[in-house]
């Protein structure tokens, strides 16, 4: 047993700290730092940074322009830009459409997508949930139906995150209604641009505006837009479920949290001594960090077995479960130690419109909880991650 | 031993459910009486038990109101009548009261009070800063802590509001608050010694808040049933899920516990021992209101966050109840110093 990375992968570290010394404009770690919501622009401009570099989609194959880095080289990267401040990769196409077509896609769509990706021509967002498929995703009622070369889509995806920047959107649609509800879901790549589509925002109770309803009626794709076969999108979406998510335990964003945290709570005084020196407050904040040292190591472990060749699967819902209770206890904690500044009201929407109320660290907390309650909700809940534990790895 | 309200309290708590679920505004709150019920007869009110406290601010709760009645009647009117001053006017309903006591860096320590109160030829005059002043912008009268000199007690005293540059910002979940930076501000000195007074009212609107946050307790379970019952997942509704079931179960016994700190407290609001059921309540109250919270919203899913849906705004009324008057970390260290 040796905890230690390799001389190779510490190289590969000190790389990506050098580079990111480099290049990380100090711009977009300020609005991270500050909980600022970053601008379509300034995800495009990260996202071009790091594709300089080859870097952008370095777990994509080199034929296609990344690195062909293992799931640890993918996590050294992980936890050097959130450690570092960097904004994250929307995800969307690098992370969950890449992959995907790498696995599934034609050859066709694969030479004319993965480009688009890269050099941020296209914007992806994804179109799963629906307002009656929830937890129970196999129930979605979005129906695409083959006309000639076209399918016709009508219906409703909703929690579309970040779907008011997007151009494209690939979704779970249904073209079969014969047996399990499973085996009639396809696919779908579909252009926004197209007549039909409609994006509706949903505004937060933090005030954000990041998920939106998207519409379809009578929206004509080209069968060629099929990834996979007619009727195989839910074994593509269970592939993206379990293979693809290797930071699923967010182990980067909770150290960076329980950093932030800790930063801010020595700068409130209570009852005349700093509050990380309030007992109570102090074991809380322990008992987070005790925590976290330990499900680094349980993420490490199971990255370390996907590199070596082992597919994580049902592992992953183990440190989404795990990651993401930790991920939100830091935000309570945060919104306790933000004391009475947890009280004003102030959302991104605010943002300039009023002078921030209280000290600098303190003025996202409310937010930030409320905004990360979704951290449970999302990507398959809780609920269903344990469902998953239970049948596949207890086999109860 | 009797848990019972009186026939005049039933009769309050029908009669404020029914105009808080039509909207009821401050002066049909007013008009009811509902301030008068929150100061005993030797301060000029008509009530102001502890269960009078309860009855009315859990109908707060209940209909998720922000009428700034713990600012106005509990505080306002309470340090008002404890000075005492004329309290008619604002058991009418005639004016709204701010009370600037806490500073940036008091957090939720009642004796730290650091603005300056000085006497002139002119009278007196106050500097300093004051934060989160709940209603503030509303306010037509403004109550502000000062001390004279460093160990001196805590004066009380009242600045007319329309001389400051008051601009306010709203609070999550509901009401305004405004930063308050005072400048040699002419000022009248209400009471010179309000210590006990302060200690007083503050304990009086921890149980108010107290009970605020069992009514949203209440109305967040209702809903939260209700979502249980008609929600539709994999052909049945997701409160026929066992796990969901003991989830809901486990809320009830905890809000069933904070119910019954809230009685504890209200029993005990006039007795020597107040201020360790101050303590107890408030630590148990801001336990259970935050399992409610994120359970509640967790049990919606993603519909639980959206403004549009009623739980939102109730969940974050109840999760800011923990950053008043002091919260479950405050409380609990409290409890320990006054239990030793």
């Amino acid at each position: 047993m040796n905890l230690d990375y390799t001389p190779d992968q510490k190289a590969f570290r000190d790389e990506v700290r050098a580079f990111l010394a480099e290049n990380l404009p100090e711009r977009l770690t300020d609005k991270g730092r500050a909980g600022r919501p970053l601008t379509k622009r300034d995800h495009e401009e990260w996202h071009a940074i790091l594709n300089s570099r080859g870097w952008l989609a370095g777990h994509w194959p080199t034929e296609h322009g990344g690195q062909g880095w293992d799931a640890v080289q993918r996590h050294i990267f992980e936890m050097e830009t959130t450690a570092a401040g960097a904004p994250r990769i929307v995800p969307f196409g690098v992370m969950m459409l890449g992959p995907v077509l790498l696995k599934f896609g034609s050859e066709a769509q694969k030479a004319h997508y993965l480009p688009r990706i890269l050099d941020g021509t296209d914007w992806w967002c994804q179109g799963y949930s629906e307002p009656g498929a929830g937890s129970d995703l196999a129930s979605l009622r979005c129906e695409a139906v083959r006309d000639g070369d076209h399918y016709v889509v009508n219906g409703q995806k909703t929690w579309t995150t970040l779907g008011q920047y997007a151009d494209h959107i690939f979704c779970l649609v249904r073209t079969s209604k014969e047996g399990k509800p499973q085996e009639g879901i396809s696919f779908l790549l579909i252009d926004m641009a197209t007549p039909g589509i409609e994006v509706r925002p949903i505004r937060l109770i933090d005030g954000s505006v990041e998920v939106n309803e998207v519409w379809f009626s009578d929206v004509r794709v080209p069968v060629a837009n099929l990834v996979g076969a007619e009727n195989m999108g839910w074994t593509i979406a269970k592939y993206l479920l379990t293979h693809e998510r290797t930071n699923i335990a967010g182990v980067g964003f909770a150290s960076a949290g329980l950093a932030a945290l800790k930063r801010m709570a020595k700068g409130q005084m209570d009852r005349g001594r700093p509050l990380t020196e309030n007992p109570h407050f102090a074991a809380r904040l322990a008992r987070i960090e005790i925590d976290l040292m330990a499900m680094a190591t349980t993420n490490l472990r199971v990255v370390s077995a996907a590199a070596a060749g082992q597919a994580p699967g049902p592992e992953s819902s183990m440190l989404k479960v795990k990651g993401t209770i930790l991920r939100q206890e830091i935000n309570n904690l945060a919104k306790t130690a933000a004391g009475p500044w947890a009280l004003p009201f102030q959302s991104e929407a605010l943002e300039g419109a009023n002078d921030a109320i209280g000290p600098e660290g303190t003025r996202r907390a409310t937010a930030t909880y409320f905004n990360n309650r979704k951290l449970s909700i999302y990507g398959g809940s809780n609920e269903v991650q344990r469902n998953i534990i239970a049948k596949a790895i207890l086999e109860l | 031993m009797d848990f019972s309200l009186t026939d005049e309290q039933r009769m309050l708590q029908d009669g404020l459910r029914r105009l808080l679920t039509s909207g009821g505004t401050w002066d049909a709150v007013a008009e009811m009486g509902v301030i008068g019920m929150l100061l005993p007869e030797e301060k000029g009110g008509y009530g102001g038990a502890g269960s009078d406290l309860m009855v009315v601010f859990e109908e707060i709760g209940r209909a998720g109101s922000d009428l700034p009645l713990i600012d106005t009647g509990v505080l306002g009117a309470g340090l008002l009548a404890a000075a005492g001053q004329d309290v008619d006017d604002v058991l009418a309903g005639g004016a709204r009261i701010a009370l600037a006591h806490a500073e940036p860096g008091s957090r939720y320590d009642l004796a730290h009070v650091e603005t300056r109160a000085e006497e002139n030829v002119d009278g007196w005059r106050l500097t300093g800063r004051k934060s989160v002043v709940v209603d503030a912008p509303n306010a037509t009268r403004l109550l502000v802590t000062a001390r004279p000199e460093d160990h001196a007690p805590i004066a009380l005293f009242e600045v007319d509001p329309k001389a400051l540059d008051l601009r306010g910002y709203p609070l999550t979940g509901g009401g305004e608050a405004a930063e308050i930076a005072l400048d040699a501000t002419p000022a009248t000195l209400l009471w010179a010694d309000a210590d006990a007074m302060l200690a007083d009212t503050h304990a009086r609107a921890t149980l108010a808040i107290s009970a605020e946050a069992l009514g949203l307790m209440e109305s967040i379970r209702a809903l939260t049933v209700d979502y249980l019952r008609t929600r539709k997942q994999f052909g049945r509704p997701i409160g026929k899920f066992q796990v969901l079931q003991h989830r809901m179960a486990d809320l009830l016994i905890e809000i069933e516990q904070a119910r019954s700190a809230v009685v504890n407290l209200a029993g005990h609001i006039d007795t020597p021992d107040r201020d360790r059921h101050v303590a107890a309540t408030k630590n148990l109250v801001g336990e259970v209101a935050r399992l409610v919270v994120e359970d509640s919203i967790q049990m919606h899913g993603g519909i639980g966050v959206t403004e549009e849906y009623d739980l939102g705004r109730l969940a974050k009324r109840l999760s800011m109840v923990d950053h008043r008057f002091g919260d479950t970390l405050h409380h609990l260290e409290r409890f320990i110093e006054l239990s030793a």
